[in-house]
């Protein structure tokens, strides 16, 4: 930010002016807000409380926050900046062979995962564990993957994603309800009707670039939550549609009766069983997802896509059919929102138009820009951490201890989760992980590139990752 | 008839509120090219800071004259928003300037649902409504007849402060060294900036003058239907941001314009066809703009530079 000249000492008088003015700054940004609380009083009026204390503290936060960031951490940063930086390489080396174990060690700890779960917790707890911080996170994890085709290779930036989420799910729900269809017929079904509403909602808006179509699909989410709210015939509107059939272990339901699951194979029953064979589907459909994007990326149609993120004039001066490459982005992008979303129905046993809002597409959008637009591992690390963070939020009762019982760390979860988005965005425009693997290399430079790796060259393991 | 010139005269009120709203999201996207996501919560912000003046001024205070009340309720609202959406810019959006494209859009929305969060953390979940005050109504139509087509005194009042801050802000933009740097800063920042404009200035401004008719709408939105809520920001948000689309975004007749257009549409959709899909209609209308009319209706056609 400021650019302070590399000062050996701490330049305090500087300091203390710069906290001065942001705290001035703070408190007239919280003057209002948290300084004053509207309450109803016993005739149910509006009247005003004040909070001094509050407020003080925190503009006191803000101003400490601001002292500690002028006075020694922008120094320090300014002072990195200065040093010579000819360990870059090297450093690019280290940290992609490191990006290169992540994958297969995350991979290993999803696959363990439950059963890491329960042996610490054991039964009774795991089902929890792994209902809100497995499944919970691959959904996000799913549905930020198949978003991922849209805006990471196509660059076609989507906010209405969970309108084809809603579409899988409510195609699943209704079916399944209405024509007792099971699980694994509506699967693909529910896949090929988002699919095929993602050509119809794709085709009117393939004109507009940006920030134009990213207004347009926000509407077009919009316009499919008012339909399953006002329809109310088919939809049952906001009651939403409950007792939705569960999936089924290839027939075999997850249940207490003699045919049940865990009297079949002779166990003992839990509903933990019926958890992690949910689990086990998610990361299932997630894999396939991402596989998916890996050979797709290889294919034409996936150069084309990320041609046409790159240049959409080159790209049709090139001959390639932007009409055609678009549609299909979009088309691949909602089918996956549809498999997530019939799993999501089948789930929850109940869906609503509740689970379909705006802030679902944002969270969706935040997670694959967050993770670095067109990284497969970026995707998923964001949604452990925007998803995992503030599902931990609900796990923390002991902070009563600390700001007294009326504490309720859940009501926290939203805003801490638009306060990093803006943080990370801040802190790094391009994604927690923002190299890319290089869609294609020539079979000898990439040999040739091992072979410099080993030498490590700086110039060309640096060119491979900028 | 008399139907139609009610929801004529209840269209422009709610289409001057949108209107206000949408040349902060014109304004906005004129200069530096972003969707200001967070504008309509800006807005929300603005109404509830107008809500615990107005607390102030009545109950701490017992100021009784409604005039000056709600003239002081203006001021501060417009200040105090103008300083929260300065912090925003300033934070969230200027060091992502000349980030690529979609930046500055993710931490918009990240903004916008920080903003509605703080406000239901702060001020709590529930609907805050203001006790009903300055009913009084004129009735246009002659006695007798069958159905009253009326004026109140609140539409009067939105229709007027409304009507002052566009020609004071009309003035500003297009007479002013502010205004003029304003539009050489929309034309070609380089260019500006060689020219001796200070650019982060003119933008920082750009947003405070964007924030401040924010609180105008939020001011007259509070006092026209009395009620606010955190969650108040996004629809209106979104419908002032088809304003602005409708109207061709970049300019600002066309923001005004196309929100009167978007609240005429909305209340006639109510009054005529169904209340619950009037939203629909709204959201309809911006997609078909968009795909037939891009431009919109008093906007620049996008020419592509290779």
């Amino acid at each position: 930010m400021e650019a302070s000249p590399p000062a050996s000492r701490v330049d305090l008088a500087r300091a203390l002016r710069q906290t001065a003015i942001t705290a001035l700054i703070a408190f007239g940004l919280l003057l209002p807000l948290i300084g004053f609380n509207t309450v109803q009083n016993i005739r149910n009026e509006l009247v005003l409380e004040t909070r001094w204390p509050l407020l003080a503290a925190l503009v006191a936060i803000i101003a400490a926050g601001r002292f500690l960031h002028a006075a020694f951490i922008a120094p320090a940063l300014a002072r990195r900046a200065l040093r010579p930086r000819q360990e870059d390489a090297k450093r690019v080396a280290t940290r992609a062979r490191r990006l290169r174990w992540l994958t297969p060690f995350t991979l290993g700890f999803a696959l363990l995962y439950p059963a890491l779960v329960l042996s610490i917790v054991g039964t009774q707890g795991a089902v929890k564990w792994i209902d809100n911080f497995g499944v919970q996170i691959l959904i996000y994890v799913m549905l930020g993957w198949g978003l991922n085709i849209v805006v990471g290779l196509a660059g076609l930036l989507d906010l209405g994603y969970v309108a084809f989420y809603a579409v899988g799910a409510y195609s699943y729900a209704l079916l399944a309800h209405n024509f007792g269809l099971s699980f694994w017929i509506l699967l693909p079904v529910a896949g090929c009707l988002a699919a095929f509403w993602g050509i119809l909602l794709g085709f009117p808006v393939l004109r507009l670039r940006g920030d134009y179509l990213a207004i347009v699909t926000l509407a077009f989410g919009e316009i499919i939550r008012l339909i399953l709210i006002n329809w109310v015939p088919v939809t049952n509107g906001y009651a939403g549609i409950s007792g939705i059939p569960r999936p089924t272990f290839f027939g075999i339901a997850f249940n207490a009766s003699d045919e049940g699951f865990a009297a079949r194979f002779g166990l003992e029953f839990s509903p933990v069983y019926r958890t992690i064979f949910l689990y086990y589907l998610i990361l299932a459909l997630a894999l396939v997802t991402a596989a998916l994007t890996v050979r797709l990326r290889r294919l034409p149609i996936g150069r084309a896509w990320e041609a046409l993120r790159e240049d959409e004039i080159a790209c049709r001066s090139l001959g390639i059919n932007t009409t055609n490459t678009k549609l299909t982005a979009f088309a691949m992008g909602a089918m996956f929102a549809g498999f997530a979303g019939s799993f999501f129905a089948a789930r929850q046993g109940f869906i609503s138009p509740e689970s379909f809002t705006f802030m679902e597409s944002a969270v969706i959008v935040a997670i694959v820009v967050l993770g670095g637009m067109g990284s497969l591992l970026g995707v998923a690390i964001a949604a452990v951490i925007m998803i995992g963070g503030t599902e931990i939020m609900r796990e923390l009762d002991f902070l009563k201890v600390v700001f007294g019982s009326a504490f309720d760390p859940t009501q926290y979860r939203m805003l801490l989760f638009g306060f990093a988005m803006v943080l990370i965005m801040v802190w790094r425009p391009r994604g927690l992980i923002a190299t890319r693997e290089p869609s294609t290399l020539l079979k000898t430079s990439r040999r040739a590139l091992l072979r410099e790796q080993k030498t490590t060259k700086p110039s060309l393991a640096q060119e491979r990752h900028g | 008839m008399e139907v139609f010139i009610q929801q004529l005269i209840n269209g422009i009120t709610l289409g001057s509120i949108y209107g206000l709203i949408a040349i902060g999201y014109t304004m906005v996207f004129g200069i530096i090219g972003m969707v200001n996501f967070a504008h309509g919560d800006v807005f929300m912000v603005s109404a509830f800071i107008a809500l615990i003046t107005l607390l102030l001024l009545t109950t701490w205070l017992g100021i009784g004259s409604f005039a000056l009340a709600l003239l002081i309720v203006l001021i501060v609202s417009m200040l105090f928003t103008s300083l929260v959406n300065w912090a925003i810019e300033r934070t969230a959006y200027r060091p992502l300037r000349g980030s690529f494209r979609l930046a500055p859009l993710i931490s918009a929305i990240g903004m916008s649902i920080f903003l509605s969060n703080f406000v239901q953390v702060a001020q709590g979940p529930r609907v805050k409504s203001i006790p009903p005050f300055f009913n009084e109504v004129i009735v246009l139509t002659p006695e007798g007849s069958g159905y009253e087509v009326v004026i109140s005194y609140k539409q009067i009042v939105v229709w007027a402060v409304t009507a002052a801050l566009l020609l004071v802000f009309w003035f500003v933009v297009t007479k002013t060294a502010l205004g003029r740097a304003q539009r050489a800063c929309e034309q070609d920042q380089k260019m500006a900036a060689l020219l001796g404009i200070d650019v982060d200035r003119t933008i920082s401004i750009t947003f405070v003058i964007a924030a401040a008719l924010a609180a105008v709408a939020g001011t007259m939105y509070l006092m026209y239907y009395g009620v606010v809520s955190f969650a108040d920001g996004f629809v209106p948000g979104v419908k002032a941001f088809t304003a602005a689309v409708l109207g061709g975004i970049g300019s600002l007749p066309g923001a005004v314009i196309g929100g009167l257009l978007i609240g005429l549409i909305e209340t006639m959709w109510s009054a005529y066809f169904s209340i619950d899909y009037k939203d629909v209609a709204a959201f309809s209308i911006l997609a078909i703009t968009m795909i037939f009319l891009p431009q919109g209706i008093l906007g620049r056609p996008d020419v592509e530079k290779v």
